[in-house]
């Protein structure tokens, strides 16, 4: 067993976990932040894409006891004061999403993205979520999503 | 995913000294923890190396540039000095899977995995690479063995990898669609001591093809490749390509390189 502090989403959390816990598995099992979703749980997929010290990467691949002292954002940890993230906005209304399974991990990721590049191009939208796998959408509405976020933020 | 003990080393003595035929080092996890969960590994003790400050970083002198272990892969794709150096090696790295794979993987990990269609083990070889590790300093001409094996010792650690600057590189590769792990990569680069193409992919294991570079030696451009006879035996076949396939693709792969130098 290991302690670790963390932040999550603006929260001190102070928990004693397994060796081989996971992120994702601290994340749903212990904190109930069930939004950040599992598909593959090998690093294929990208539905588990949350923010660590400000960076996204795939939480199914990233052992808890690593990551002592740092600050993770979750899609709960988006919305302000009742209002959704522009990008959640912007998938709502662009139809991003048809089942929702691959929303979470697509929402944060392209939320990297426009940290780095405030209004990148279809190709550039297309390669940055090159690790994150939609079975439903086709990706053209989660392109537009991302294009329509880049112009309200 | 079994579990096992988790140390965070300090410094590299300490890494070395918890290490044993039963346990891996930590650098990005990306290879690791995804081998652990579909039970293709499992160690005793997991050495996590990443708070460790000396190995990660990147350092130019005037004909090499230096790129400490635990650096990962999004840090030497936007790195200006890479950029500059080497761009071929910088590009290589944003052609890394995905972001979030670039923002945990590392270049250590990578070159110890050696898995016979990663990318950075063709820079190694194309790019005169020195493997420098907490024992020794090796040519990567030797480090390479074979699939998924290097010359390291269990308790060795990888500290740095330095590469020579040359007069001229490129890195093309058809990459898997889904991984974007090399079906087949080459890597050409032209030395002021001479030139190096580095593939992987092909076969089981990375390897500088003598008469590619012979070739170019004698005649540094694309149609110079064209009589160049590219054997398919010993080359990978599956799902995603034949043998016969990627010998095509070494040749078409090498002349894009040479263009693109
Ligand atoms: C979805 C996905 C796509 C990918 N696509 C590509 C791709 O397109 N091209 C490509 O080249 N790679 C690709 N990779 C591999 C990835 O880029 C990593 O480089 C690779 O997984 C290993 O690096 P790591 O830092 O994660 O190593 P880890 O998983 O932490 O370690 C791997 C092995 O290396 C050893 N090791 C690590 N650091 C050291 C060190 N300093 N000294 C000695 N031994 C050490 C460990 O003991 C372990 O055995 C992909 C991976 C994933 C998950
Ligand atoms: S669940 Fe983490 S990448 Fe698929
Ligand atoms: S909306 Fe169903 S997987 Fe993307």
């Amino acid at each position: 067993m290991k302690k670790i502090a963390i932040e999550v989403n603006g929260k001190k959390v102070s928990k004693e976990i397994q060796d081989h816990t996971t992120l994702s598995g601290l994340l749903r099992d212990i904190l109930n932040l069930t939004g950040t979703h599992i598909g593959c749980d090998t690093s294929q997929c990208g539905a588990c894409v949350v923010h660590v010290d400000g960076k996204s990467i795939k939480s199914c691949t990233a052992l808890a006891a690593d990551l002592d002292g740092s600050k993770v954002t979750t899609i709960e940890g988006l919305a302000s004061n009742g209002k959704l993230h522009p990008m959640q906005e912007a998938f709502k209304k662009m139809h991003g999403l048809q089942c929702g399974f691959c929303t979470p991990g697509m929402v944060m990721s392209a939320v990297d993205l426009l940290k780095n590049k405030k209004n990148p191009s279809d190709q550039e939208i297309r390669d940055w979520l090159e690790g994150n796998i939609c079975r439903c959408t086709g990706y053209h509405n989660i392109v537009a999503a991302v294009k329509e976020a880049a112009s309200k933020m | 995913m079994k579990t096992f003990n988790y140390h965070s080393a300090k410094d590299v003595k300490e890494a070395s000294k918890l290490a044993s035929s039963n346990s891996a080092f930590l650098a990005g996890g990306m290879t690791t923890i995804p081998s652990m969960k579909l039970g293709l590994a499992s160690y005793k003790d997991i050495i996590d190396i990443k708070r460790i400050k000396k190995l990660s970083g990147i350092k130019i002198s005037g004909k090499t540039v230096t790129i400490g272990a635990t650096t990962k892969h999004s840090e030497v794709a936007s790195s200006k000095d890479v950029k500059k150096a080497i761009p071929s090696l910088a590009a290589l790295a944003e052609g890394i899977g995905d972001p979030q794979v670039r923002n945990r993987g590392t270049i250590g990990g990578s070159i110890a995995n050696n898995d016979p269609a990663a990318d950075y083990p063709s820079a190694c070889i194309a790019l005169n690479a020195t493997i420098h590790t907490n024992n020794r300093s090796i040519d990567a001409e030797k480090f390479f063995r074979g699939m998924f094996e290097t010359c390291l010792k269990s308790t060795e650690v990888i500290e740095a990898i330095e590469f020579s600057i040359p007069q001229k590189s490129s890195y093309q590769k058809l990459p898997n669609p889904a991984s974007r792990y090399a079906i087949i990569g080459v890597y050409v680069a032209k030395h002021k001591t001479g030139i190096n193409v580095g593939i992987t992919g092909a076969k089981s294991c990375v390897y500088n093809d003598k008469d590619l570079a012979g070739a170019l030696t004698k005649n540094f451009s694309s149609s110079a490749i064209d009589s160049v006879k590219i054997s398919s035996s010993g080359m990978n076949s599956d799902i995603h390509a034949s043998s016969d396939y990627r010998a095509n693709m070494v040749k078409a792969f090498a002349k894009k390189a040479v263009d693109a130098c």
